[in-house]
């Protein structure tokens, strides 16, 4: 007792005791931390809106440019890679084959890329007025699942022309896909978000991941040729435990793998098996991911106090 | 434009024993880095040397705000009157110290801060409505009200871009003072708008006190404040001067 004495700034707790709570006082800004997007899901959904209409806005395409920006990726790599580096001929369905892995690639970058700007892009909101600011990194998820879903429809299409039926395991494998890319990269954009409204550098480092994303994980080539090359060192397992990799073999499994010609041709060349058919490394991403998301959220609720001074 | 002082009506608030704010040994400090980037950060820490010169915005505040009351913040620039707001709102987070609070809280801090222009007026007022707390069903009920308050009626959906700054600022005023919170905070609003519309916002804070809602008021508007006010607090360089009788508490302003 006697330190209170001395210092009584100190011994204050920040948020309200028991006791006071049951009086009904609570601590300005106290919310539900993390839970907050589940709570306030009528805001939530009018940011969303926001951003959707915000984003095009005198656009006479409008929503069509989430066809058009992957659909031009698509033809690049395919020329290019699948055509003059012949990556298609050793590989059925190359089409397919890529752009499974194109549509993982894109949600990974516009989700991370957009949740690290959401603060500082809020920073007019998150400066002036109290609200949970959780949202607008959910808000920035949702937003970017809008634009994957065309791109989604595209590569069912394609990938039922190509001669691919949905099965049970196809099923299992897109939906463990999906948890373990959203929850991975949900955890990377809280944490960048976060740095990125102390230091600016954060944005312009997470367009070089995302733009880096592409190459390090089986996406363009065959995750065999990964193997051919450093099979066996530690960059082979570090390749294979990039979340990234795990969830692009899950879509190659969920989309091509069981397709018509893959099965034709197995027999012939046994690399056209995904390693640890048929989901892999599924536990390990899972765990990689509930674990990045664990630290995003820590480090997003202990800066969060800072955003409105930081901007 | 400040408003004319005899269409100040004056204060109807009923002052009651009830503590909604408490603010205790509350201090604030804020460090005057402008940028921010790594290579600052890294040649800062290498030279061991103070990256940035610390400013106290609040010095060991304390204020308690009870029920009904109408509180005025009065002080030059820089003397912490709008901090001392932010901290109550829950933008930003004292140092040492707390704030502790009862009710629901809606601020005025900036009118229009959740507004987009690229939104029309009738998204907007479903936008900021939900950011001041309210839900889908307060908006629904109150939306008739909140637009004849702001009486643009016939542009409700245009995009607000298209919007006079009046019309802009009437919606704005209009959305935040139907949100209808325990405790409302505002900020240097009072000069929003043309003659009539003033006298129609003093009149609807008026509704507000004599509802017995609780507010604190910054302005520096003295005359309005004096009429307004239950009770001024004088702030000057972070620290609580006076704490009192509205025209003592102006006198005291003025004389410093």
């Amino acid at each position: 007792m006697t330190a209170e004495a001395v210092e009584p700034r100190a011994s204050l707790p920040l948020v309200p005791t028991r006791a006071e709570q049951a009086q009904g006082w609570r601590a300005p800004g106290q919310d539900a931390g993390w839970l907050n997007p589940i709570r306030e899901r009528f805001l939530l959904r009018l940011l969303v809106r926001k951003e959707l209409r915000v984003r095009y806005r005198g656009s006479m395409l409008g929503m069509l440019w989430s066809y058009v920006k992957p659909a031009v990726q698509f033809i690049v790599f395919y020329i290019a890679l699948g055509v003059f580096l012949q990556l298609s001929k050793g590989t059925p369905g190359y089409a397919v084959y890529l752009f499974s892995g194109i549509v993982v690639i894109n949600l990974f970058g516009e989700v991370f890329g957009n949740a690290t700007r959401s603060i500082t892009g809020n920073g007019a909101l998150v400066a002036k007025i109290y609200l949970p600011s959780q949202l607008f990194p959910w808000s920035s998820m949702i937003v970017a699942l809008v634009h994957f879903l065309p791109q989604l429809l595209v590569l069912v299409v394609g990938a039922l022309l190509s001669g691919w039926l949905p099965s049970p395991t196809s099923m299992v494998a897109f939906g463990l896909g999906m948890v373990i890319l959203l929850v991975f990269t949900m955890g990377l954009g809280m944490l960048a978000a976060a740095l990125n409204a102390a230091f600016r550098d954060v944005e312009n480092f997470v367009d070089l991941i995302v733009m880096v994303a592409t190459w390090l994980s089986p996406v363009l080539y065959r995750i065999s040729m990964v193997e051919e090359s450093i099979g066996g060192t530690i960059w082979w397992w570090l390749y294979q435990l990039n979340p990234l990799t795990i969830v692009v073999e899950l879509f190659h499994v969920a989309f091509w793998r069981y397709s018509g010609p893959v099965v034709d041709k197995l027999p012939m060349d046994p690399t056209l098996a995904t390693p640890g058919e048929p989901f892999g490394l599924w536990w390990a991403g899972l765990l990689i991911a509930v674990a990045t998301f664990v630290i995003g959220t820590v480090v997003f609720e202990r800066s969060k106090r800072r955003f409105a001074q930081e901007l | 434009m400040s408003p004319n002082i005899q269409d100040v009506p004056e204060s109807a608030a009923v002052p009651t024993d009830r503590e909604m704010v408490r603010i205790q040994h509350v201090t604030k400090e804020f460090s005057l880095r402008h940028d921010h980037s790594f290579k600052e950060l890294v040649f800062s820490a290498l030279q061991k040397k103070k990256l940035s010169d610390t400013f106290l915005a609040l010095d060991d505040v304390d204020l308690t705000v009870h029920a009904g009351e109408t509180v005025g913040l009065i002080g030059f620039n820089g003397s912490g009157k709008s901090t001392l707001l932010k901290t109550i709102s829950g933008v930003l987070f004292p140092d040492h110290g707390r704030v502790i609070l009862r009710g629901r809280v809606a601020g005025l801090i900036e009118v229009g801060a959740g507004f987009h222009p690229d939104l029309s007026g009738r998204e907007n007022v479903y936008l900021n409505g939900a950011i001041l707390g309210m839900s889908r069903e307060q908006i629904d009920a109150r939306f008739d009200e909140i637009v004849a308050f702001s009486e643009i009626e016939e542009f409700i959906d245009t995009d607000v871009k298209y919007y006079s700054s009046g019309m802009f600022l009437r919606l704005a005023f209009s959305v935040a003072v139907h949100t209808e919170p325990d405790i409302f905070l505002v900020d240097e609003i009072l000069s929003v708008g043309d003659e009539p519309f003033q006298r129609k916002c003093l009149e609807r804070i008026r509704e507000l006190q004599a509802a017995g809602r609780t507010m604190v008021v910054v302005s520096h508007e003295l005359e309005m404040l004096e009429k307004l006010c239950t009770r001024i607090v004088v702030l000057r360089k972070g620290t609580v001067i006076y704490d009192g009788d509205p025209t003592e508490a102006v006198a005291t302003l003025r004389a410093s």
